[in-house]
């Protein structure tokens, strides 16, 4: 099993405050991490700083096998490692749809018809194309979560960053996401607080706590309790 | 010059750089430029955003700097093909260097460590009209927010390997994410402005009893004044 990206006791601060302290992970081709921990606790600080958007101010970074350093090295990292922001209304920034799914692999260097061909091609991949021509401020929470994701897929990352991917997310495009990740082979980290997705998704638990990475594990016990939903058509007979 | 009174410090400005674009001669301006500089460094603030705050300036002024020399009619000093350069456009192109620049040192020794939540409270304390001061206060309070859409964004840019270029490309995305950061701002008001609503607000802010007072708060505008009229003066003496 290759080793994508190995932190060795990274020591990372923000706003004068160390968040990560001697934090270690390695993470393998094929492997599904999921990253727990409280709320201010550094798992997006951890995310960020695997792409450069943080400096390690101690500790190694190997990611795809070298040792990035500065600005320039990250570049091809970022390239590589998709990163899928908290809130998709930082990452969509093209007036439509199409043109914010084609911006990454233009920044690959593929030509504006390639780049066109390959967002399209995602799109239909995801079941989005009937939202190609969509203005992207106007698409609803959830649609701008599935197309922030098709803009990192559509660069053929092979490792995902995913912070909160399941936020603010209604039923169907919960299950649209669930559905979308579970048939990616690419490795991926994500940050939750949602157990049931973790659950049905990783492959492996760490938690963070006090500034470093400690390994965890689903635990699961039969607990009944009452199953609350909502109806549309009010409190009507039923089965399930 | 710590602790003096947030409005003493925003009248004595006002009186002094009200004086200093009355100036019409260069001793004067010049003098204006010195007392400016002085105050400056007198006001123990760090030398480096003064410079950087100047370098806007300048830019700013290099357009007038270099037009007025050839627009300003007068006898010709030199001439450059069919356009001649007068000594009357020279003189007020310096003129206007100096006074510009005293005034913004002034400003930046005077008001330069004062926040600007003090500042608004100060100016509507001198009887400045409501309007203006929530629109200085809700600007500086969203010029933050920007800088924070804008750095978020280009780091949401570079994590999909953008990479500025001279391209189409590029500039097409740099479009892109200035059109983008409007249409949020908008968004953003719009929402702000909503929030607002809902807690009731009516288009008027309630004055929060920010504590201004400090020392000099006659003193100040007094020695202010007294500086301004020694300028005027020296100007206008034959």
């Amino acid at each position: 099993m290759t080793a994508l990206f190995t932190l060795d006791a990274i020591t990372v601060s923000r706003g004068g405050k160390r968040v990560l302290d001697g934090a270690s992970l390695t993470l393998h081709e094929g492997e599904r991490l999921a990253l727990v921990g409280p709320n201010g606790t550094g798992k997006t600080t951890l995310l960020r700083s695997l792409i450069g958007l943080e400096t390690v101010d101690r500790g190694t970074l190997t990611a795809f096998g070298v040792q990035p350093r500065g600005e320039k090295d990250f570049r091809s990292v970022r390239a590589r490692a998709g990163y899928l922001f908290q809130d998709a209304d930082d990452q969509l920034f093209c007036p439509t749809v199409i043109d914010d799914v084609a911006f990454g692999p233009l920044n690959l260097g593929l030509s504006p018809r390639a780049a066109a061909e390959k967002a399209r091609e995602t799109l239909a991949q995801l079941h989005l194309s009937h939202l190609c021509d969509r203005i992207t401020h106007r698409l609803s929470g959830g649609e701008k979560r599935l197309i922030a994701l098709a803009g990192v897929l559509a660069m053929e990352p092979e490792v995902l960053l995913l912070d909160e991917p399941t936020n603010a997310l209604d039923d169907g495009h919960y299950r649209r996401l669930l559905e979308i990740l579970t048939d990616l082979p690419v490795a991926m980290i994500i940050v939750s607080h949602d157990r049931l997705f973790l659950h049905r998704l990783a492959t492996r638990v760490v938690a963070l706590r006090a500034g470093k990475l400690l390994p965890a594990a689903f635990h699961s016990h039969p607990h009944t309790h009452d199953h609350l939903h909502i109806h549309v058509e009010g409190d009507i007979a039923h089965r399930h | 010059m710590n602790g003096i009174a947030p409005r003493a410090r925003l009248l004595s400005a006002f009186i002094l750089i009200l004086a200093v674009v009355s100036l019409r001669g260069l001793m004067a301006q010049g003098a204006a430029l010195g007392l400016a500089l002085i105050l400056a460094l007198l006001s123990g603030q760090a030398v480096k955003p003064l410079l950087h705050r100047l370098a806007h300036v300048e830019g700013f002024m290099a357009l007038l700097l270099l037009m007025l020399p050839f627009t300003v009619p007068g006898p010709p000093l030199a001439s450059l093909g069919p356009l001649n350069v007068s000594a009357e456009g020279l003189l007020r192109a310096l003129g206007i260097a100096l006074k510009v620049n005293a005034a913004v040192l002034l400003g930046f020794a005077l008001l330069g460590a004062v926040e600007p939540v003090r500042l608004g409270h100060a100016a509507r304390r001198l009887g400045v009209p409501v309007r203006l001061v929530q629109l200085f206060l809700f600007t500086t309070r969203y010029i933050e927010l920007f800088r924070d859409e804008i750095r978020r964004r280009r780091e949401a840019m570079r994590a999909r390997a953008f990479v500025r270029r001279s391209s189409l490309h590029s500039f097409r995305s740099y479009g892109n994410l200035a059109g983008m950061v409007l249409v949020r701002a908008l968004e953003k008001a719009q929402r702000v402005e909503e929030a607002m609503r809902c807690r009731a607000f009516d288009g008027r802010l309630p004055a929060i009893g920010l504590d201004d007072r400090g020392r000099g708060e006659i003193a100040c505008p007094a020695l202010a004044l007294f500086a301004g009229a020694a300028l005027v003066l020296l100007d206008r003496m034959p």
